[in-house]
């Protein structure tokens, strides 16, 4: 049996261009695991919730997206978003 | 180099006023993303992944040991410390927050450098080969019509919304050390028949998802009408390049449709419709002469080094082997270009840390008459070292980690920053790229020069299309896929790839670029490149050599 | 409402005809350029002043030996990223001498002003509400130095090093 699927809202912050999720009630937060998650049925309602609110809006490109969740672990189901949620797989090593 | 007088200063004040007041008004939500994207992608603002993205431009790829150290100013302060050297010879910072870069602009300002036209649908930097001024094989220097062709474009009010980006590129010497067959427009320095100076102008070449290599428009424009007649192609572009399709609006996609000829013409009837525009556009040479007495040589000294040089390369395999790779022959007597390998494996290719740039810097100031330049290839160029001082400055720089022997090797990749930095992106290539340097490095001096290029999505910004061996990230199925080609070339001989088999995953990659190579070592014959080999056998014995394996 | 090179708002003096509607004599019109197409002739001695709508797919050699015939022409940008209008506009001015009213209509913004000033516009269709409060006439005053030559003649940053080399060599 597969995982269930949800979505939920990201972008990235107007200001300094960090990765945010929509938590909900016009709050926008970098940790994934305290984003709001719906079913696909509720996804359409999130991102006009999300996208909602006088400019400047504080995410650029609201976007929905699809993630699993393990445990307390919220887990986006492409490579992309695991990696925009967890940051570069190779970082700089300093030098 | 350039220097800039009062007008350029004040161009880029104004310039920097004007972005400043743009950022103010979109924090303040008077401007609309999508009205502020293109207004910060001429100014080099990207949006990534992680963070905003800021493109600087090296014109021509030449840096003062003074806008070196402005660079590492920018990656201290506002950065993680470092900076990432692009295959445009641009540097970009992939950290930046929207609300410091009108700082950032205003400080790389005092040391002539910005992020104008770095992206966004009009002229891109402006780059040449990066042993410009000091190659023996160059007619002269191309730089100074670099900075000519630069300053005309700078906010050109016609061209500031072409139906896509528009790269140019300048070439002076006999070899191809600038790629100018990718490019949109290349400007080959020449003489005619008469021995009078010109450019030979190539249009249409570009990768992607379409790679096209350029053809000649004309075969010789005298150098005084090279202003004009570069207007004339933009013209022609910027009236009936498509703009229905963000994939099909480069103009290699118009000289592909009209055919080369009817661009030709179109170009020629509107060149010889412009009348006084041409003389608006015109460049005597006393104007050539004053650019060029800015990028005047140094008075290198009278000096011979060989006696010192010999000594230590006896005394010292490590160094013999670091000379025979990155060492380059320069015009001057006593003199070497040397090229700074950002390659080491276990690095990020093109990636330089701060220190790194200062140290560099240094190194500029006391042994290359200030100069340091980036290559398209991810490297950088010491231009002006004596070769009494090589040994000194290998120490110094294998004690920074920028001596790796590796120049043109198989360790001395081209790769984008693919899907961990970049929101084009469909699959990683830095994990490829350390795989492969690392697993090839044991035998890159028994395989000879060897690139290898890697990219991490169809837009090609590691110039897979023609690298010996290419590396295209694709997803299939949700999980990353790599697309491998092989015989391309960026030199004189530009070519593209072929494929070579059904895309692999990233863990057979490694492994895949083995047989390769393998196959290559076994059909050379002496004195043979790899896309020597590849044209003279052809892409069967490759990839049979990858059926065989599978 | 529109707004001019010189910074002033103004409101439009013009009717913008629609394909089926006829002008009263004297009154000042624009026409489309189909209509134009079809009945040159139609427009030749009316009284009034006449303008023209050229759509930007309109390569300039063809209209340009026409253009003179016309007090205002508008150029249009259907989206500010199409910048086939400035070519039409440098054209206009420049190798066909249009001597009349160049005016930009359509996704007209404020950063893009003075691109267009510089390739010959005079006047253009704003939102006067939006210009007003993100001063927009400023936006002509952002830079004063061009290294490029354009249609509003302005001498380029070369010629003004050119003189001042001349006035040091003396």
């Amino acid at each position: 049996m597969s995982d269930p699927v949800f979505k939920l809202v990201t972008g990235n912050r107007l200001h300094d261009g960090k990765v945010i999720y929509f938590a909900g009630a016009g709050i926008w937060t970098p940790t994934i695991a305290e984003a709001r998650l719906v079913e696909e049925r509720d996804s359409a309602a999130l991102l006009a919730e999300a996208q909602a609110g006088p400019p400047p809006h504080p995410a650029v490109a609201p976007t929905l997206i699809e993630t699993t969740r393990d445990g307390e672990r919220v887990v986006p189901v492409t490579l992309r978003e695991r990696i925009r949620a967890g940051g570069p797989t190779i970082t700089y090593s300093g030098g | 180099m350039y220097r800039y007088d009062e007008f350029d200063r004040k161009f880029l004040e104004e310039r920097v006023a004007q972005y400043r007041d743009q950022v103010r008004r979109r924090l303040a939500g008077q401007l609309s993303e999508d009205e502020f994207r293109s207004l910060r992608l001429m100014n080099g603002l990207y949006l990534q992944l992680h963070a905003y993205m800021l493109r600087i431009s090296i014109p021509y790829g030449t840096l003062s040991s003074a806008q070196l150290r402005g660079l590492a100013h920018v990656a201290r302060r506002w950065d993680k410390g470092y900076g990432h050297f692009t295959t445009r010879q641009n540097i970009q910072y992939h950290w930046i927050r929207l609300e410091d870069t009108p700082d950032i602009l205003a400080h790389l300002a005092t040391v002539q450098l910005h992020g104008i036209q770095t992206s966004g649908n009009s002229f891109r930097n402006i780059t040449t080969d990066p042993f410009a001024g000091v190659a023996a094989d160059e007619i002269e220097d191309p730089r100074p019509y670099g900075e000519i062709v630069r300053q005309w474009s700078a906010l050109h009010p016609e061209f500031s919304f072409l139906p896509r980006k528009f790269k140019i590129v300048l070439n002076a010497a006999s070899d191809d050390r600038a790629a100018v067959k990718i490019h949109d427009l290349g400007l080959n320095l020449r003489r005619n028949e008469k021995g009078e100076l010109g450019f030979e102008v190539l249009v249409g070449g570009g990768l992607g998802r379409t790679p096209i290599l350029a053809q000649t428009v004309r075969d010789f424009v005298p150098r005084r009408e090279v202003l004009a007649y570069i207007t004339a192609c933009l013209r022609v572009y910027n009236q009936y390049g498509r703009r229905d399709n963000l994939f099909k609006s480069r103009v290699k996609i118009l000289v592909q449709s009209l055919g080369i000829e009817k661009y030709r013409q179109e170009v020629e009837a509107e060149y010889a419709a412009m009348g006084a525009e041409r003389d608006e556009l015109d460049l005597p040479d006393d104007v050539v002469a004053a650019m060029q007495a800015q990028f005047a040589p140094p008075s290198y000294p009278d000096t011979n080094g060989d006696a010192e040089l010999n000594q230590a390369l006896a005394a010292e395999p490590d160094f013999a082997r670091w000379v025979k790779y990155n060492v380059k022959p320069h015009k001057a007597v006593g003199h070497a270009i040397v090229v700074i390998s950002l390659k080491q494996p276990g690095r990020i290719t093109g990636d330089c840390s701060a220190s790194q740039m200062e140290l560099l810097a240094e190194l500029a100031d006391r042994l290359s008459f200030g100069e340091i330049r980036i290559t398209h290839d991810q490297n950088m160029v010491l231009p002006h070292v004596r070769k009494a001082a090589l040994y000194d400055l290998w120490l110094r720089l294998g004690a920074a980690d920028l001596a790796t022997p590796n120049i043109g090797l198989a360790s001395d990749i081209i790769c984008c920053p693919g899907m961990d930095y970049c929101s084009l992106a469909t699959a990683r290539s830095i994990p490829i790229s350390h795989a492969l340097a690392t697993n090839l490095a044991k035998r890159e001096e028994e395989i000879g020069p060897l690139q290898i290029k890697i990219s991490g999505c169809i837009n090609a910004c590691g110039h897979h299309h023609v690298g010996h061996i290419g590396i295209l990230g694709l997803e299939k199925n949700g999980a990353e896929s790599y697309q491998i080609t092989i015989g391309g070339s960026d030199n004189a001989q530009a070519a593209l790839g072929g494929i070579v088999g059904p895309a692999v995953p990233a863990h057979e990659v490694a492994a895949t670029v083995d047989r390769l190579i393998d196959t290559y070592l076994r059909f050379r014959r002496p004195g043979e490149q790899f896309p020597d080999t590849y044209r003279r056998v052809g892409l069967a014995p490759f990839k049979e050599a990858l059926y065989v394996a599978r | 409402m529109l707004l001019d090179r010189n910074g002033s708002f103004r409101p439009d003096p013009w009717r913008h005809l629609a394909d089926d509607e006829v002008p009263a004599s004297g009154e000042a019109v624009t026409i489309t350029f189909k209509r134009w197409q079809a009945e040159p002739e139609h427009w030749v001695d009316r009284t009034g002043p006449l303008g023209l709508r050229l759509p930007n797919d309109v390569p300039p050699a063809s209209f340009g030996p026409a253009a003179t015939r016309f007090a205002l022409i508008v150029l249009n940008f259907p989206r500010f990223i199409d910048g086939r209008a400035y070519t039409q506009a440098r054209l206009l001015r420049g190798r066909f001498g249009f001597k009349g009213e160049l005016r930009a209509g359509g996704n007209v913004l404020r950063d893009q002003l003075l691109f267009m000033v510089r390739c010959g516009f005079d006047s253009f269709e704003v939102d006067a509400e939006r210009a007003r409060a993100e001063d927009w006439p400023q936006a002509f005053r952002e830079f004063d130095q061009f290294y490029q030559p354009a249609a509003d003649h302005r001498e380029t940053i070369l010629r003004q090093r050119l003189r001042g080399w001349q006035a040091a060599a003396e």
